[in-house]
């Protein structure tokens, strides 16, 4: 039960095999027993799930509902969910509950899944690894010695351990396809604008896009269906209409043109990664796809341009965690600058604090033009690589990160080599296309994610490249041992 | 010395749209604290502001009324700083890229002199909400009902070379933003404020001073006081062989004083950048051009006008365009009257005096123009002169009824019939025999004087009502004898 698609689970739904309130029990049965070893919910929400879970199977018994009705799903604590608890993984929020409900968690809701709770993540969307959590690292099903990734961490452990069928996610700089890649499931971050951030509480605002995870690109698929399309309450969602993302899943890769940049292969590239990204590429070949060498020259800008847009836009968008209107605020402030000040440092974590300095640095005066405006040049070339490339090519395909998941602990000491694991993803953002991570093998019996990247609103394009591959190979199927026979 | 005095405006318009720059809550004055907000203007996370458009056809219309260039492609910056009616922690406004850009406005003073006042731009801000300090036993209360109220601030070059010119460049500002029905212009509310920079040099010297901002002041007499007062406190200084701060300032209406609120060492650094959650608004010129198509007749149209069709002079056609409500005032009233001269004097006489004893707007009046302009009908065909019509003015203010009708219930109607003013003149020389003889014996010129005295004679035996101009002649030749 906790291994099959939405697709198998939506058919016994509707035929009435089992119900959603069963089903939803047994999720919530099976949290309680095992997250505790990975600690990737925040909060589990049984009461809501199951009203939800009882509205769903009076649609289904009315023959009603859609792919998604009574489905049991979880979202990253980062979507404003009216009535529950929503803390972005942050002190700063322990106490939030929002009187509204996210777009992409309402639509979700509209097509009638059942949500869980709300999962573990990096404070406020930063971090790689879900070790900067005021709620406490998450661990990676597949070695609980190792992180889940980040920062939707508690999204990927949670359906990589069968604690959620399918879950949303957020992707700044790599945030749902580097988990995904460690956790072994699949992942999308889809065209910026094409899924609406209202609710969505900002990291960086020109990066930040919501996106599913799941166990395969067809299950990401059913969840694109209710997440994506243009949103009024957000200036920056798309216009163009969102496809139907199930309707070409199954169209032959013969003649799909790959590019390979060389730049996603050179070194800081585990060598077994590598291989294992290798042999999935030749797959492709076999399903009849050309593999061609392309070049994405600014790839190692993408990290400094990153780090500076990044934690420039987070410096204004969490100013308004300031204790006077919600949120932590301190005791006993003695006047209003103490009340800011310790406000926000009780509030706020050690990476959260460090990326307001740095992007409050990065815009001031005499700096801004150094940093800030630099950065977005750096950007405009990188997304010129990528469109360039994409003329040429169908997809690009490359490693998502340079490694299999790390050691807990193991890098928290050096924000360099924390920042580098994003090296192949951050560009993605910078540019604003959507991209993928599909699990493509194992490394010392850890996951390995391919990543797929396309051009702008290619969303349904590479969920069929991901959907073909995954008809031919079973990595995706793979289960981690502490989540077998529970 | 001799001082020069440099002034730069910057006024903050309120736009009169129906809802908030950025949000769909309702703009208004005076509702219960923190009732028109939504989550946008509570700062709430993950909330997105979303542009209202009309702030936008506004800001054009401004653009086109003051010969601007139009900012085709403009851009929301953010402009960060902490205060706790500030929700987000930062004001969406516009720096690099403003709506409206250079434009001028040529400025008329009471001598009737004209100088152009240059525009630098004008642009597109949220205000932000109230802190009260008051009833909260030694905290703060928050009010956000104003955050996101959209504004658009207007800064002028520093071309104004006095108060007086300063008042009057503000006024024209007033009258073009009511004309065009963008803004309330009630400044008492708040919905025109105005920062004064002020600097002085020596006459002859082109190099600036240095200058100090006074903030937020609202209304045409405080700006005028504080530019004097500021003028003042830095000749003082200067003339001492002082130097001035590059400071903000704050004027005290009661004390008559401007105060230092921060110098340019405290100052924020505002760390702007362009807002990630709102796309850049690209103008068409099918747009711009729309807008500029459709816009009212401005105030100095309106002037202008006011000479050609109705042959008033500068003065009048000035002050009458000066507020499109007394404009339109003066307009209806004439389509009765059908008399452009009395009119005009009526409404920038006696109507102006009743506003200003009483403190109310020309829209306030409790006479419409069209009674307005049925009473000066009466003056006109002689049913009642001057002084009497200001008598049936008053009735009509205080809601008596019509000009007819309190003529009729008071009988006011001039006396025209001859007859009866002979015989009524005849009884008054009768009464006043030694006043009869000692003008029949002096000199044409002093008779011209002592004749006053009979007609006012006339006038109080008439109550007011015997015609002048009927009067007149039959007196000086009943007189003769």
């Amino acid at each position: 039960m906790f291994e099959q698609s939405i697709s198998t689970l939506a058919k016994q739904l509707k035929n009435k095999d089992i119900s959603s309130v069963e089903l939803t029990q047994a999720f919530l049965k099976r949290i309680s027993t095992l997250d505790s070893q990975l600690n990737s919910y925040i909060t589990v929400s049984d009461e809501l799930a199951l009203q939800q879970a009882k509205a769903a199977d009076a649609l289904l018994q009315n023959g009603q509902g859609t792919s998604l009705t009574g489905i049991p799903v979880a979202h990253k604590d980062l979507f404003c969910t009216q009535g529950t608890l929503t803390t972005c993984g942050s002190k700063m929020l322990n106490n939030f509950i929002p009187p509204y409900e996210s777009t992409v968690t309402s639509r979700i809701q509209q097509a009638g899944a059942v949500m869980l709770g709300k999962t573990n993540m990096d404070e406020f969307a930063m971090g790689s690894s879900n070790e900067n959590s005021f709620y406490g690292a998450v661990k990676n099903p597949w070695n609980l010695t190792a992180v889940p990734g980040g920062s939707s961490g508690g999204s990927a452990a949670a359906i990589a351990a069968g604690l959620a069928v399918a879950a949303t996610g957020t992707d700044t700089g790599g945030s749902i396809r580097q988990p995904a890649s460690f956790c072994g499931i699949t992942g999308l971050k889809p065209t910026y604008g094409r899924v609406s951030r209202f609710g969505m509480i900002a990291y960086a605002s020109s990066l930040d896009q919501g996106g599913p995870m799941a166990k395969s690109a067809e299950d990401c698929a059913h969840l694109m269906q209710a997440m994506a399309g243009f949103d009024e309450k957000d200036s920056t969602s798309s216009e163009i209409a969102s496809e139907d993302y199930l309707a070409n899943i199954n169209a032959p890769l013969a003649g799909l043109k790959i590019g390979l940049p060389k730049e996603y292969f050179g070194d800081g590239l585990d060598a077994q990664v590598a291989e294992t990204i290798m042999n999935a590429v030749k797959e492709f070949e076999k399903l009849g796809a050309i593999v061609k060498e392309i070049s994405l020259p600014n790839l190692q800008l993408s990290i400094p341009s990153y780090y500076v847009i990044a934690p420039s836009e987070a410096s204004s968008n969490l100013s308004r965690f300031d204790g006077v209107r919600f949120g932590h605020r301190c005791d006993d402030p003695k006047d209003l600058l103490d009340m800011y000040m310790r406000s926000r440092a009780e509030g706020f974590g050690q990476e959260v604090q460090k990326r307001i300095m740095v992007g409050t640095y990065a815009l001031s005066e005499g700096y801004y033009d150094a940093y800030y405006l630099k950065a977005q040049k750096i950007r405009r070339l990188i997304k010129e690589d990528f469109v360039n490339a994409l003329n040429e090519v169908d997809v690009i395909m490359g490693p998502v990160a340079p490694t299999t998941a790390f050691e807990l602990g193991s890098k928290t000491n050096d924000p360099v080599a924390m920042y580098l694991e994003d090296i192949y993803t951050l560009s993605v953002n910078l540019a604003g296309i959507p991209a993928m991570s599909v699990p493509a093998g194992f490394v010392n019996n850890m996951p390995v994610g391919l990543q797929i990247m396309g051009n702008y609103f290619a969303e349904a394009k590479l969920l069929n490249v991901a959907h073909q591959y995954q008809q031919h190979t079973d990595w995706h199927l793979q289960t981690p041992e502490m989540a077998k026979g529970a | 010395m001799n001082w020069e005095v440099v002034i730069g405006l910057e006024i903050h318009t309120q736009l009169t749209t129906k809802s908030k720059l950025f949000s769909g809550a309702a703009v208004g004055f005076g509702a219960e604290a923190n009732t028109q907000t939504t989550l946008v203007d509570l700062g709430m996370p993950g909330a997105l502001p979303v542009f209202n458009k009309e702030a936008l056809r506004m800001a054009v219309m401004f653009g086109h009324a003051v010969n601007a260039e139009i900012g085709m492609t403009s851009v929301f910056a953010r402009k960060n700083y902490f205060y706790p009616d500030l929700p987000k922690g930062y004001q969406t406004s516009q720096m690099d890229h403003p709506i409206v850009g250079e434009g001028y406005l040529d400025v008329t003073l009471d001598d009737g002199t004209t100088s152009r006042v240059g525009i630098t731009r004008a642009h597109l801000e949220e205000d932000a909400g109230k802190s009260l300090h008051e009833d909260f036993q030694g905290m703060t209360g928050i009010d956000l009902n104003r955050s996101s109220t959209p504004l658009l601030e207007i800064v002028s070059e520093p071309d104004i070379r006095s108060a007086k010119e300063a008042v009057a460049y503000v006024k024209m500002i007033h009258s073009i933003v009511t004309y065009l029905g963008i803004c309330d212009g009630n400044m008492a509310e708040g919905s025109m404020r105005c920062d004064i920079n002020l600097s002085l040099r020596p006459k002859g010297q082109k190099e600036y001073g240095t200058r100090t901002e006074i903030k937020n002041v609202n209304s045409f007499r405080f700006i005028e006081k504080a530019i004097y007062t500021e003028i003042e406190r830095q000749m003082d200084i200067l003339e001492d062989g002082g130097r001035i701060i590059q400071e903000t300032r704050l004027y005290d209406p009661e004390k008559n004083e401007t105060r230092s609120m921060r110098s340019k060492e405290d100052a924020n650094d505002y760390r702007y950048f362009p807002c990630p959650d709102l796309l850049p608004i690209v103008l068409t010129q099918d747009y711009v051009d729309e807008i500029k198509s459709t816009l009212p007749e401005l105030p100095s149209q309106k002037a202008k006008r006011f000479q050609e069709e109705h042959k008033l002079s500068e003065y009048d056609a000035g002050v009458l365009s000066s507020s499109r409500a007394m404009a339109d005032y003066f307009e209806n009233a004439n389509k009765i009257a059908k008399d452009a001269k009395l009119t005009a004097n009526w409404v920038m006489g006696e109507l102006s005096k009743q506003l200003n004893q009483e403190q109310l707007e020309i829209n306030q009046a409790p006479v419409s123009a069209e009674n307005f302009g049925q009473l000066l009908i009466r003056i006109k065909d002689n049913t009642i002169n001057g002084k009497t019509a200001k008598d049936v003015f008053q009735g009509m203010w205080q809601g008596e009824g019509s000009a007819d009708e309190i003529i009729e219930a008071k009988g006011l109607k001039q006396v025209t019939d001859t007859g009866a003013i002979e015989a009524m003149i005849q009884e008054i020389l009768d009464a006043n025999t030694a006043q009869v003889e000692q003008y029949r014996a002096a000199e044409p010129d002093k008779q011209k004087k002592m004749i006053g005295f009979f007609v006012g004679q006339v006038m109080k035996a008439s109550q007011g009502k015997a015609n002048p101009g009927i009067v007149n002649p039959i007196l000086a030749k009943m007189l003769k004898g």
